[in-house]
């Protein structure tokens, strides 16, 4: 039996278009690409192929300079086409072209047992070489962890409550065997205990018989499926000290690198949001190009394609790439309109946490809206009080907080507990805020600079 | 619409860096941001979605939520004049004159307050803030309607001036607002705002053995021995039973303030809405209601006998709690400190009013007080959440 958290504050954003639970069948795309931006703290990205070069899937292709013992690896198998750089060559994409056949790196295959019995150094060896080891994310900062660290605990959340999300549970369904591999292989890592995080409103098949774990089911609206809040409610990060955590799909990869003896980088995504005709899922590999699934299947030209949750991920284009962590994308109307009285006309086809606009929400509470890019207001100092408080289950100020990073005030930031937040834990700020700040932006400012200087 | 939307887009590069206007971008971008909700889009990191709500929204809800004492006190103020100069008068002409008197007032405040904002948006290059549509009608609703034009106007420039602008503007200041406007007047002009000045005689006399007095001043200038609830009943405007008179406003008073109905209609819109703090003006409720019942527990001069529940329908209280004491900028930020500050202000209200011969009104100075006392209170519990999370961390 779980203990069960109920969580109280936060705010469920019920939107148009979460995918179907069938996975479509499109050709495969032909281009993958992995970008070093999506590993945050990735300092000084090193490429290690040239284009035109040929790899194979778990080939090594990028590094940190300042953390070299962490290898990046294609997901596919193909030909390095292009290393696309950006402002002051910053590399943003190493795009390969996929072979119609994958092709394998090999690694060492464990079985089940030999799993229980191999040290942390052999697996630490083969996570690093293979790839798999950038899922492994450590609080604080949110960033890849480093292997020279032993984690307080490891958390993982089985749910995840961000709009458009992809179910957890049906994109693994598969995958169990390899599920607990991963947690068997990522035990070894700490000294403490390994959490794991349940949806406490509906049952998991997918974890009911994992071993190895101590579960917590959470019970609330988002932000109830994100790792941040559930370590405070069950652990709270302190000063000095360093817990990692996994997603399931980053368990699993592990989990078929030390089974399988390869790093197979296929993952199902869902492709949802109110702009696409069929919101469903796709079987591709990481980094997939998103062209195929979006070909006749919008219903709108104009739109933003976010790789990720609407309230956290990063824009792509229409042949963009997925990110590294992701599970799902979002294709959403763009907002760059002018809307005459657009503050003041009474509306049901906005959504507010509001009640000063959505006074009468509670006539349909489940009603799915179609919400577009539209900052909705300008920047302001911050005036209402209290609001960002409420959709933050969590003993933590975000107004006093993030005022302490903008003043970079470094011992306010650490005494109102910046090392218990990323951005996903705010980001329901981001939303709700009435003075339209750049939260997460602000946020992650914060971050950097305790890490960095 | 189109045509208009056209016509800002021709005229706009003006406004912009580099264009003629470049100078007047602010109180353009003001104007254009007031009839269209801008075309910003949400960065490609981050929060691609974004919550309807905004500033303008927010602070329109604010001065919806006044207009029930706005037009109460218009009608009030011809009543109040008819009733003083024993003149028979119809619902419709009270609220006529009363809207002539009333409305100068307030358009000499919104005019003087925003003619301070642009000016500053100019020489500060900031962004006009929405904060000035709730002041600029809360100063006319607590000016009593005899008060010259030209204080008006004063007032206003001083308030937005020295009370908002000096700090950074909304958002930044420490007192409220409004009430600064007030104070200085208070101290400034003390005979226009004290004293006889509630009511709007204009060329008519008023009847033989009429006063003016204010609840307030009845209540502090009651005779030992007799009782403070007599006194208010005989008064002149009380023409049903006091306690329902006061409830329902119908004295004279500052213009807006004098309906402790109006006030907590406008107080559940803004509880309902969420706007205002419910934490707020409960407690401060709560803390003028219980300060009134410990002095009707000692009792030692009538003022102190009053029951405590004319505390609250007498005076401003009800509107200062309302509309003032709920301003999120200058009052407490935690939610915790929220019942904290309110519970005090309606506390110190009491104390002011019946211990402090000088201020026959204790609203406004609580409220200015507790606006000073507000940070030192979120201190406080900030100071908690730090050590929990120390005492954590420790252990």
């Amino acid at each position: 039996m779980s203990k069960t958290i109920k969580l109280k504050r936060g705010f469920d954003i019920r939107l148009k278009g979460v995918a179907e639970q069938k996975v479509a069948s499109v050709a495969q795309p032909e281009v993958f690409a992995l970008k070093p931006l999506d590993f945050v703290g990735i300092q000084r990205p090193k490429v290690t192929v040239k284009e035109g070069e040929t790899v194979k899937a778990g080939t090594p292709i990028l590094f940190d300079k300042k953390n070299e013992q962490v290898l990046y690896t294609a997901p596919v198998s193909g030909e390095v086409v292009e290393i696309k750089r950006g402002l002051k060559r910053r590399v943003e994409e190493i795009k390969i072209l996929a072979d119609k056949e994958i092709q394998y790196e090999t690694f060492n295959a464990y079985s089940s047992s030999e799993l229980g019995k191999a040290s942390r150094e052999q697996l630490q060896e083969q996570l690093l070489k293979s790839g798999a080891w950038p899922h492994i994310i450590q609080r604080p900062y949110g960033v890849v962890a480093k292997p020279s660290d032993t984690a307080r605990d490891i958390f993982i959340s089985g749910f995840d409550s961000n709009p458009l999300a992809a179910d957890i549970d049906f994109i693994l369904k598969d995958d169990k065997k390899y599920l607990q591999a991963g947690i068997d292989v990522i035990s070894k890592f700490t000294s403490g205990k390994v959490y794991l995080g349940l949806n406490g409103k509906k049952a998991s098949q997918l974890f009911s018989d994992v071993s190895g774990v101590e579960k917590y089911s959470f019970q609330g609206p988002h932000p109830a499926g994100n790792v941040g809040v559930q370590i405070h409610n069950v652990k709270p990060v302190n000063k000095d000290e360093v817990v990692w955590t996994i997603s399931p799909y980053g368990l699993v990869q592990i989990g078929k690198v030390f089974l399988e003896g390869k790093y197979d980088a296929s993952k199902v995504v869902a492709v949802a949001g109110s702009e696409v005709k069929t919101a469903q899922y796709y079987k591709t590999y990481s980094g997939a190009c998103i062209k195929n699934f979006l070909k006749d299947n919008l219903l709108e030209e104009h739109v933003r394609c976010v790789s990720g949750s609407p309230l956290t991920g990063s824009r792509i284009e229409k042949d963009g790439f997925i990110g590294f962590y992701d599970n799902s994308v979002a294709v959403i109307p763009e907002g760059d309109e002018y809307e005459l009285f657009g503050w003041a006309l009474p509306t049901t086809n906005k959504l507010s946490f509001h009640k000063a606009l959505g006074l009468l929400s509670f006539v349909n509470p489940h009603k799915e809206f179609r919400l577009n890019t539209n900052i909705r207001g300008e920047e302001r100092a911050f005036v209402q009080s209290g609001v960002l408080e409420r959709v933050v289950p969590m003993d933590v100020l975000p107004t006093y907080l993030l005022k302490a990073v903008m003043a970079q005030d470094f011992e306010n930031m650490e005494a109102l507990g910046i090392y218990e937040v990323i951005e996903e834990d705010l980001a329901l700020c981001e939303f709700v805020d009435v003075s339209k700040h750049k939260v997460q932006a602000i946020l992650r400012e914060g971050l950097d600079l305790l890490q960095y200087s | 619409m189109k045509f208009l939307r056209e016509g800002l887009d021709k005229v706009k590069p003006h406004f912009e860096k580099g264009g003629k206007l470049e100078k007047y971008y602010y109180p353009f971008e003001a104007i254009e941001t007031f009839l269209f909700a801008p075309n910003h889009t949400t960065p490609n990191k981050g929060a691609h979605i974004r919550d309807a709500i905004d500033l303008k929204r927010l602070m329109t809800t604010v001065i919806v939520a006044m207009i029930p004492c706005l037009l109460f006190g218009m009608w009030n103020v011809g009543y109040q004049h008819f009733l003083a100069t024993g003149e028979a008068a119809t619902f419709g002409e009270q609220f006529l004159l009363g809207a002539i008197h009333v409305l100068p007032i307030v358009v000499v405040a919104y005019a003087a307050g925003l003619g301070v904002e642009f000016v500053f948006s100019i020489v500060r290059k900031h962004p006009i803030n929405e904060g000035f549509l709730v002041t600029g009608m809360l100063i006319p609703l607590i000016m009593p309607v005899t008060i010259p034009l030209w204080q008006v106007a004063l007032a206003t420039i001083f308030a937005v001036l020295i009370g908002k602008e000096v700090f950074g503007g909304t958002g930044m200041n420490i007192l409220n607002v409004a009430l600064t406007a007030r104070a200085f007047l208070y101290f400034a002009y003390p005979t226009d705002i004290s004293g006889e000045v509630w009511t709007y005689f204009g060329n008519a006399t008023p009847l033989e053995g009429y006063t003016g007095a204010t609840p307030l001043a009845i209540a502090q200038s009651t005779p030992a021995g007799e009782s403070v609830v007599d006194a208010i009943q005989n008064a002149s405007f009380i023409k049903g039973s006091a306690f329902v008179d006061l409830f329902m406003g119908y004295l004279p008073g500052s213009i807006g303030e004098t309906s402790t109905l109006m006030c907590l209609i406008g107080a559940a819109l803004l509880i309902l809405t969420g706007v205002g703090s419910w934490k707020i003006i409960l407690s401060a409720f709560a803390g003028a209601y219980g300060m009134g019942l410990l002095f009707n527990a000692l009792s030692l001069n009538p003022y102190m006998a009053m029951p405590a529940e004319y505390q609250l329908v007498i005076g401003g209280l009800a509107f200062g709690i309302v509309f003032m004491a709920t301003d999120p900028v200058t009052a407490a930020h935690t939610e915790l400190g929220k019942w904290i500050y309110g519970a005090l202000i309606g506390i110190l209200t009491v104390i002011i009013r019946v211990v402090n011969p000088a201020y026959p009104e204790g609203i406004m100075l609580a409220i200015l007080l507790m606006n000073v006392f507000a940070p030192l209170i979120d201190h406080y519990v900030v100071q908690a959440n730090k050590n929990r999370r120390l005492r954590r961390a420790t252990v």
